[in-house]
């Protein structure tokens, strides 16, 4: 019987977040092993485990698989949430890889200096509001169903609420001026999976904070600065 | 025109669709034509591969609009993470199953990427690939499959190592 997949990344939401946010979305159970020490880390690179000693790792189906977009897709595919045939998962892809983009803003705001947060969170929800909400407003007003694609729910419904909820993190009005994307997040909120991942207790990661960022440098030694956009 | 999407290109228009987003244009094609695997594993194979080689050729794509004082670090990371992190991974890959292709023994996505990536190194790095017997062997074998070959002739659609007049034009349309 396989067993279930185990995730290797920092405890906090970083790259790893989306694949969390879309195992819960399927339904599915898996474990997380949470890296902490350079030692930990170094023991994975000697294991040959990062095929490009790179987190995030999760460990599913016989595979050691990296890279978060391949993870992502597999996952999609195996359960179901990847569209019915090649155009919607173009569309699938497409979508996925706006709110990509704009969660790939968010994802190096806990590394920037207290100056560079202001106008990063300035640049964030300008994006948001300009330049990737408008597109699904439109799409969901256009076709008036309750999905983004094939009136069926995709990864590119829980990657959409994934980052609906991140910008309103740094914008807590963000979206007023889009009463689809409204009625979007309170309906796929209301959906078991999710509602149950957005219950306290579940595995998702709160706002990363500074022990976490601290964490990821120690443990990459990464101890350069990061730039806002 | 409302043409693209997210206000960027690279935009295709196939089979009826403005596509955007370079990885979601790429999935389509592999997919379409039959470069994407037998099956789900092999699929997560290839993207793996194919996000690896992005991520180096990522670096590749950047160092053109870099400032001058940056470009000769950005040059050794390239030639670092070419040397230590990506190319050692398909060397490996190659000489375990000794077959010629790097995913289930057939011409890929993962195969096309591979050889534009090693190609666009060599440009800047013509020793790259010393160290690396069995992506030499790829390379050639790759630019002897009489698609890629027709490519790599002069007279195709394949471009040329960018130049000041094309980072010029880049950041007078952007507006960068």
């Amino acid at each position: 019987m396989p067993g279930k997949p185990k995730l290797y990344y920092f405890n906090g939401r970083g790259k790893m977040e989306s694949v969390r946010w879309l195992l819960a979305a399927a339904g599915v159970e898996f474990e997380e092993e949470f890296l902490e020490t350079r030692e930990q880390y170094e023991k994975l690179l000697q294991d040959g485990s990062l095929l490009f000693q790179q987190v995030p790792m999760v460990e599913i189906d016989g595979m050691k698989m990296v890279q978060t977009r391949a993870i992502l897709s597999y996952i999609a595919a195996k359960y179901n949430l990847y569209g019915k045939d090649l155009k919607e998962r173009a569309l699938i892809d497409m979508y996925v890889g706006g709110t990509d983009d704009l969660m790939g803003f968010i994802l190096m705001f806990p590394f920037l200096s207290a100056e560079d947060k202001e106008k990063q969170r300035a640049f964030i929800v300008q994006k948001a509001t300009s330049r990737y909400f408008p597109v699904y407003e439109k799409v969901l007003k256009d076709h008036g169903h309750n999905f983004l694609v094939g009136n069926n729910f995709s990864w590119a419904d829980v990657h959409l609420l994934e980052a609906i909820l991140m910008v309103e993190e740094k914008k807590s009005d963000v979206l007023s001026g889009f009463p689809q994307l409204q009625a979007f997040k309170a309906r796929i909120s209301s959906i078991p999976t999710i509602k149950k991942f957005l219950e306290p207790g579940s595995q998702r990661k709160p706002v990363p904070d500074d022990k976490y960022v601290e964490t990821v440098r120690r443990v990459l030694r990464m101890y350069y600065d990061v730039k806002a956009n | 025109d409302g043409v693209l999407m997210f206000q960027q290109v690279p935009l295709v228009e196939i089979d009826g669709m403005k596509m955007v987003q370079t990885r979601a244009i790429l999935s389509y094609i592999a997919g379409k034509y039959n470069l994407y695997g037998n099956d789900l594993k092999e699929r997560a194979l290839i993207d793996m591969y194919v996000e690896g080689i992005t991520d180096l050729m990522q670096m590749i794509l950047v160092f053109p609009f870099s400032p001058p004082e940056a470009k000769e670090k950005n040059l050794d990371s390239i030639k670092e993470r070419a040397a230590n992190r990506y190319f050692p991974v398909f060397e490996k890959v190659l000489k375990e199953h000794d077959r010629d292709f790097l995913v289930g023994n057939k011409f890929s996505w993962a195969d096309v990427q591979l050889i534009e990536a090693i190609l666009a190194v060599e440009e800047k790095i013509p020793t790259v690939l010393s160290g690396f017997p069995q992506l030499q062997a790829f390379k050639i074998r790759m630019s002897n499959m009489p698609t890629i070959k027709k490519f790599l002739q002069p007279g195709s659609p394949r471009k040329p190592p960018p130049d000041e007049c094309y980072i010029e034009t880049v950041l007078k349309i952007l507006k960068i």
